[in-house]
């Protein structure tokens, strides 16, 4: 792999458009954290023509419930899960300004289109390798919907967390078969 | 008659739930070092690192191996010499989860209602337990906590006959392009072949999870079939994360189970590579 690319937060579009499928990122700043029932609840705040909890001009989602906090760590195991569950959001949150997002696992032509729309790409973190992403968590602070436990929004600030430009702005992708 | 009680299973199964989610087996520690070592593709060569590193830091940290500490499968192998005392084995395995997962910070992802996302149980439970009656005056016991990620990635297929051998080779090859890289490759291929379509399943699972990585089905016709299988995943190029690479899985087991002559029942467990388990014997 060549050398990392380092991103920071909020995510411009002339960043985000820059990247290429295959090139490997380090992120400073912050992650939003959102699940299934969270981007919902998101879903739900848009319909009902109410702001989100959090700034999404530029922002960068993450697909991750942790693992509760142990005494003296700001978040237990913090891994990535499995992207596609949260294909039918994912481009109704671009189109609101969300840049990014990082997960694991392939995603829908219709999310694959929205990057393009939108300047927006997809990154991929390691799945399984919880622990070792959590090093590079400095702290995480509720955001919204607590009583969703792990799925709850929390917004991460990390310091050059590692992931892989898997579908950018450009219609390329870096997983195995794909065109 | 050997008298085993619910404390002592309670407290060996909530010991098993930690031990599993922060310790790989140094069978699937070893798998991911070979394969480390045959990868060329950069991405793919990272990715083995970081599943190292991350099995290293376990221990360390005390943080568990993949947020996802999954739902808890017990294969309980019961001793039929053995008198349960204090509770059924259901509650007791139910209240080693409990501890478990309470005291080792693990994960609680459990709803007690499918279709009802606010019905969290709050402590992992319940698992789900297999229970076989054995010889003997002992209890088996193998916890082996299972993510969503790759759970969702399994399959089964009632075959007919006339499918034979390379209609398994072809459902098990065309399931692990269709998922790609969802489940958390590099894989472990858990296949049940035979019996009934709940049989296979259970199959499946057992061979992923009580066989230890990489030996081979004393059948040899068994055996062969689990080589072809492992190259023809790997010939793949999914490869770690999807992202490309030869380590699509790490091992292929197949187990079987005679089967009606109308019938050919095949399932296919997907297990992630942090193939987590702890069997403890009372």
């Amino acid at each position: 792999m060549s050398e990392a690319i380092r991103l920071s937060t909020p995510l411009t579009a002339e960043a985000a458009t820059s990247l290429q499928a295959g090139d490997a990122v380090l992120i400073s700043g912050h992650l939003y954290t959102a699940r299934d029932a969270a981007h919902k609840r998101l879903r739900d705040l848009l319909d009902a023509g109410e702001p989100l909890p959090f700034d999404p001009e530029g922002a960068l989602i993450y697909y991750c419930g942790p693992t509760p906090a142990p005494p003296g760590r700001p978040i237990g195991s913090a891994g990535p899960t499995t992207s596609s569950r949260m294909d039918g959001y994912a481009p109704l949150l671009h189109a609101y300004g969300v840049r990014a997002t990082l997960g694991k696992g392939p995603r829908s032509a219709a999310v694959r289109a929205a990057l393009q729309e939108h300047s927006a790409v997809y990154l991929v973190a390691v799945g399984g390798v919880g622990a070792l992403l959590a090093e590079r968590i400095v702290a995480a602070e509720l955001v919204a919907f607590e009583d969703l436990g792990t799925e709850a929004i929390r917004r991460l600030t990390v310091e050059d967390f590692p992931a892989i430009v898997t579908y950018d702005s450009h219609g390329g992708s870096a997983f195995a078969g794909d065109d | 008659m050997r008298t085993i009680d619910f404390e002592t299973i309670a407290s060996a199964v909530a010991s098993a739930c930690i031990e599993a989610n922060l310790h790989l087996p140094p069978d699937v520690l070893a798998a991911l070092q070979e394969a480390l070592e045959q990868e060329t593709a950069p991405t793919a060569r990272s990715i083995l690192a970081d599943l190292l590193e991350n099995a290293r830091l376990t221990p360390e940290t005390g943080l568990p191996l993949c947020q996802d500490t999954g739902l808890v499968t017990v294969f309980a192998d019961v001793g039929q010499e053995v008198h349960l005392v204090g509770g059924t084995l259901g509650e007791a395995v139910n209240e080693g989860v409990r501890r478990g997962y309470a005291e080792g910070l693990l994960r609680k992802s459990i709803l007690a209602k499918p279709l009802d996302r606010a019905s969290n149980t709050g402590d992992n439970t319940p698992a789900v337990l297999h229970v076989r009656l054995v010889e003997g005056d002992r209890l088996r016991l193998t916890v082996a906590p299972k993510g969503g990620g790759s759970e969702n990635a399994s399959a089964v297929w009632l075959l007919t006959p006339a499918q034979g051998r390379q209609g398994v080779i072809d459902a098990v090859v065309g399931r692990i392009r269709e998922v790609g890289g969802r489940p958390c490759p590099p894989l472990i291929l858990g296949v049940g072949l035979g019996g009934s379509f709940e049989e296979a399943a259970i199959q499946a699972k057992r061979a992923v999870v009580l066989r230890p990585l990489r030996q081979p089905n004393p059948d040899t016709d068994l055996a062969a079939l689990e080589a072809d299988l492992l190259e023809a995943a790997n010939a793949t190029g999914i490869g770690p994360m999807g992202l490309g690479g030869r380590t699509t899985a790490l091992g292929v087991h197949v187990e079987s189970y005679p089967c009606h002559i109308a019938s050919l029942p095949l399932a296919l467990s997907v297990q992630c590579h942090s193939a987590r388990h702890k069997t403890v014997e009372l």
